[in-house]
């Protein structure tokens, strides 16, 4: 499915597991950001907005490497873009429950591939920055993007891939016999 | 990338029966196409330098080899650019150049020529891996302590990985164990190997850790002797940008 910003409710339809490619424009923010965002305000409209977890390498007002960063960092101070709106989180490696649980009815969490920082900045045009005195890691850049490959890692059902997967990771694990070395 | 990486991860791709991680596996070829073709690194987190040496015994064996390496690790900081990693461990103070105190780390050995390998190792499969001291009757559990390993990882150290194993030696020998058997080729495991591998993958945690039929692209294990009363084993995870080079050094 292609998706562009700003989004709107067609993510509610979105299912954990989905595969999706998203275009139009994208805000990057990490943890510096966060905090700054939930202290003076959030720089940009995020009604329908899409927030990336990546702290971009950017030279000559290019973008040279954009990479996913581990986005459960993020887990405690997600909230507040939530509740203003925002109805996509995009990052690397799943969020907790607590987040899965603000999603819910509102908004989903795209997983973007780990390390592909190439890929990512080969889709993706500069446009403008906030709070750049944050430094290049931690400033909201906003990106447009063009066919960003996603999947859909939490859905506004409180489906998560993660989740599930891990679940039956423990579960294989706890049944493991002891393999014998040959 | 070295092309035993590349044929693994082929290999994967061709295995995998989930859309998601043949997609997953889709993006990481693209990537590292891109990354050719602009000449830029793979991954923004280009990690800290570990480097080996071998030195023949014509070669005065100096505190001057270090600096060298340093030096070198600096200027490759400023020309590929590398990302600057390192910082003071309390006041977490970036020295801008990846070297300081004991960094690079470097490790010597005696050899017939001069060859510098590098290893690059980014923190997020470096901050997974494991050490631990089990006793000498649970060698039946080290299988099971890399799955363990893994299944404490889930998707953080951006499987698919490489899994490096040390078994033996000491405390802190078998940790550099672990990291050394990460130097070798992955196209080819020994069954002890392929069965640790094996028993990774039916866990089916997957590229990204979204699931999958690969997530270990292979396990290398390197053994050294140990105390009696001791079973060290200790896990390196590598993440699927499993970079490392080797250069033979002429001497003029």
């Amino acid at each position: 499915m292609d998706l562009s910003t700003p989004l709107g409710d067609e993510v509610l339809a979105l299912r954990a597991g989905d595969r999706v490619s998203l275009s139009g424009t994208i805000y990057t923010a990490r943890d510096e950001a966060h905090r700054r965002m939930h202290e003076e305000g959030i720089p940009f409209e995020p009604k329908g907005a899409a927030i990336y977890h990546c702290g971009p390498v950017i030279q000559n007002e290019t973008i040279i490497a954009a990479g996913p960063t581990t986005s459960a960092r993020m887990n405690a101070c997600s909230t507040f873009l939530i509740d203003a709106g925002v109805k996509a989180l995009i990052g690397k490696g799943g969020m907790g429950r607590g987040v899965a649980e603000q999603l819910f009815g509102r908004g989903v969490y795209l997983a973007f591939t780990g390390g592909c920082a190439a890929l990512a900045a080969s889709r993706m045009q500069l446009k403008g920055v906030d709070f750049e005195d944050l430094g290049m890691a931690e400033a909201v850049w906003a990106i447009e993007l063009d066919h960003l490959p996603l999947v859909v890692g939490i859905d506004s059902r409180g489906g998560d891939l993660f989740d599930r997967v891990m679940r039956r990771a423990s579960m294989r694990f706890r049944t493991m016999r002891h393999p014998k070395p040959e | 990338m070295p092309p035993d990486v590349l044929a693994r991860l082929r290999r994967a791709a061709a295995s995998e029966t989930s859309e998601v991680a043949r997609q997953e596996l889709q993006n990481i070829f693209a990537n590292i196409e891109e990354a050719e073709r602009r000449q830029i690194p793979i991954c923004q987190d280009t990690g800290v330098m570990v480097v080996y040496l071998t030195v023949p015994p014509d070669i005065p064996f100096s505190g001057r080899l270090g600096d060298a390496v340093a030096e070198g690790v600096a200027r490759a900081t400023g020309e590929v650019p590398l990302r600057p990693n390192v910082v003071d461990p309390i006041a977490r103070h970036n020295t801008g150049t990846n070297t300081g105190q004991g960094m690079p780390v470097v490790h010597v050995l005696p050899g017939d020529q001069i060859t510098v390998t590098v290893l690059p190792k980014g923190a997020g499969s470096e901050n997974v891996s494991r050490t631990a001291m089990l006793l000498p009757s649970q060698q039946a559990e080290i299988p099971r302590f890399v799955a363990e390993t893994m299944l404490l990882a889930g998707g953080k150290p951006c499987p698919p990985v490489v899994l490096g194993v040390g078994i033996g030696s000491t405390f802190d020998g078998v940790a550099a164990l672990a990291k050394e058997a990460l130097l070798q080729p992955i196209d080819a495991m020994d069954p002890f190997e392929q069965m640790i591998c094996d028993v990774v993958n039916s866990l089916e945690i997957g590229p990204m850790g979204l699931g999958g039929a690969t997530t270990a692209l292979a396990v290398k294990v390197k053994t050294a002797d140990c105390h009696t009363a001791s079973l060290p084993v200790a896990v390196n995870v590598q993440c699927w940008a499993c970079r490392r080079a080797t250069e033979i050094v002429e001497v003029p």
